[in-house]
C-alpha cells in the first residue's frame, strides 16, 4: 500500500493545520493563560528531570571542552588574584585596619554567600538554542525547593535572570540578555535610574543596553550598574550587580542617553546559579532608603 | 514489529534527541547555536520513508521542542517548521540519498528551511527576539553546525528508520 501523492498532500495539510491551530491557541500566552499551559507543564515535569539526568550522566564528556577553556582562564585569573592578594596583604600591613574593606571586597565577589538572601542553589541542565531566538535555560530546582515564577536568579558574578516558569523539579529561567528582557537598573556612582535591555546575543561579546530616565546625566565608562529592585523583590531584588558601562552613546534625536553594559556573568558558560527565594531584608532596606 | 511498537520507538527517539539537544549539545554551542538533532531525525525519516511519514515525525518532534523546557516561545512554531522540512526533503529525495554529498545538501537545505520558517513565524507573531538581522546571523551558523554533525548522526538514524520500516513496503 503506497500512499499516493493526493493522500500525502492531505496528510501534510492536516499536520500544517494542526500546527497552526496550536500556534493560534498558544498565541495569547503573553496576555495571560493559554490552554497549552497544562500540556507545557506536564511535558516539563517529565522532560525537566530527563534533562537533569542527561546532564549529570554525561558531565564527564561535556566537561572536556570546558576543561581546556578553563585552564587558560584559570591561569589568567590566578595571576590577577595573586596580584590582588599581594595588594590586599600590603594594604593590611600598611594600615592594619583595612579588614573591613577586604571584607567588603569579598562580599561583592561572593554575592551568593550574602546573608540577606535566602538562596536555593541550582545547576543549569538545559539551554535554549539560538535557533529558537530566545535566551532561556532550564535549572534543576523547582517548586519543591521553593522556586516560583518571578524570582531573581544570580550566580557568583552577578545577575543571571528571572524564573518564568516552575514545575516541581525544574524551572525555566529567562536570561537578562534575552531581547524580551528589561531590568530596572541603577548606576552605582550616581544612583541614577534606568532600564537595562538584552540584545539576544549569548557570546562573550554580548552587551546589554542601558537607557537612563534622566537624560541630563551621562554614564561614565567603568560605572557599575546594579538592579534597582521593586517592592516584594519580584521580579528582581535590589542591589545585584548587573555589569559595567563600556561605552556611552547619545543621539540628538533621542531624549535618553544609552550605554553599552558588559554583563559580569558569562552567559555562554553558565553552570551553578542560585535562586533568591527570600529577600525580606534587602527589600525592606530598599523601600526604606531608595527612591521608589 | 507491530505498528504501535514502531511508533513507540520513534517517540522514544524524539524525546531522547530533544533532551540531548537541550542539555548535552548546549555545552558545545557556537555562540548559542547548537546542532538541530531533532531536525536531523526528521531529515533522516524523510530520506528513508518519504514526505508523508517525515511530516508526521516532524510534527511530533516539533511539538516536543515547543513544549519541553526551556522553550519559552509560542508553541507550534517548531512543529510547523519541521512538518515543512519533513515534507519538502521527502519530496526532494531521489538519487540524493545514496550519495554522501546529496545527504549533506539535504541537511543544509533542511536546516535553512526549518530555521527560516521558525524565524518567519517569529516575525509574524512579533516575537521580540527575532529580527531579520539576528535571523541572518543564526541561519547560516545553524546550517554549518548541522552539516558538521551530519556524518555522526544521519547514518545512525537512517539505519534505525530502515530497521523500523514495515516489511510489506517495497
Amino acid at each position: 500500500m503506497t500512499p499516493g501523492p493526493r493522500r500525502s498532500r492531505a496528510g501534510v495539510g492536516l499536520l500544517v493545520l494542526a500546527a497552526l491551530t496550536v500556534l493560534t491557541l498558544d498565541a495569547r500566552r503573553g496576555e495571560g493563560s493559554s490552554p497549552l499551559d497544562l500540556v507545557r507543564s506536564a511535558v516539563a515535569s517529565v522532560l525537566g528531570p530527563a534533562q537533569d539526568g542527561a546532564t549529570m550522566a554525561l558531565r564527564p564528556l561535556t566537561d572536556i571542552p570546558q576543561h581546556f577553556e578553563d585552564l587558560g582562564e584559570l591561569r589568567d585569573r590566578n595571576e590577577v588574584l595573586e596580584a590582588k592578594n599581594d595588594q590586599l596583604i600590603q594594604q593590611l600591613r600598611v594600615s592594619g585596619l583595612n579588614q573591613q574593606r577586604a571584607e567588603d571586597l569579598v562580599g561583592v565577589r561572593r554575592l551568593a554567600g550574602a546573608k540577606d538572601f535566602d538562596l536555593v542553589r541550582a545547576e543549569v541542565v538545559g539551554l535554549g538554542a539560538a535557533q529558537s531566538f530566545s535566551q532561556t535555560v532550564t535549572i534543576d530546582a523547582g517548586t519543591r525547593d521553593g522556586v516560583r515564577p518571578d524570582l531573581t536568579v544570580v550566580n557568583a558574578d552577578g545577575l543571571v535572570g528571572r524564573v518564568v516558569e516552575a514545575t516541581a523539579e525544574t524551572s525555566t529561567v529567562l536570561l537578562i540578555i534575552d531581547s524580551g528582557s528589561t531590568v530596572g537598573g541603577r548606576l552605582g556612582e550616581s544612583m541614577e535610574l534606568g532600564f537595562v535591555a538584552g540584545d539576544g546575543d549569548v557570546s562573550d561579546s554580548a552587551r546589554l543596553e542601558l537607557s537612563l530616565v534622566d537624560h541630563t546625566v551621562s554614564p561614565r565608562e567603568g560605572d557599575v550598574v546594579v538592579t534597582w529592585g521593586s517592592r516584594g523583590g519580584a521580579p528582581y531584588v535590589a542591589g545585584v550587580p548587573i555589569g559595567q558601562v563600556e561605552s556611552v552613546h547619545s543621539s540628538p534625536s533621542e531624549l535618553t542617553q544609552t550605554a553599552d553594559i558588559r554583563p559580569y556573568v558569562d552567559f555562554s558558560a553558565l553552570d551553578v546559579v542560585a535562586v533568591v527565594t527570600d529577600s525580606a531584608d534587602m527589600t525592606t532596606r530598599d523601600t526604606a532608603g531608595g527612591p521608589r | 514489529m507491530s505498528r504501535a511498537l514502531r511508533a513507540g520507538v520513534v517517540a522514544v527517539l524524539i524525546v531522547v534527541t530533544v533532551t540531548l539537544q537541550v542539555s548535552i549539545f548546549s555545552h558545545f554551542s557556537l555562540s548559542g547555536v547548537v546542532p538541530d538533532l531533532a531536525m536531523l531525525v526528521v531529515i533522516a525519516a524523510a530520506l528513508v520513508r518519504g514526505p508523508d511519514y517525515a511530516a508526521g515525525v516532524g510534527f511530533a518532534a516539533g511539538m516536543v521542542l515547543d513544549l519541553a523546557p526551556p522553550a519559552d516561545h509560542v508553541a507550534g512554531r517548531w512543529a510547523l517548521s519541521l512538518v515543512v522540512v519533513g515534507y519538502l526533503i521527502g519530496l526532494a529525495r531521489g538519487d540524493a540519498e545514496s550519495t554522501a554529498l546529496g545527504t549533506v545538501f539535504m541537511v543544509a537545505a533542511g536546516a535553512f528551511i526549518g530555521t527560516s520558517v521558525f524565524a518567519l513565524t517569529g516575525l509574524v507573531l512579533s516575537d521580540p527576539g527575532v529580527s531579520v538581522a539576528s535571523a541572518l546571523q543564526v541561519v547560516p551558523r545553524a546550517m554549518l553546525y548541522d552539516v558538521m554533525v551530519t556524518p555522526l548522526v544521519i547514518p545512525l538514524v537512517v539505519m534505525l528508520f530502515r530497521r523500523l520500516e514495515p516489511a510489506d513496503r517495497w
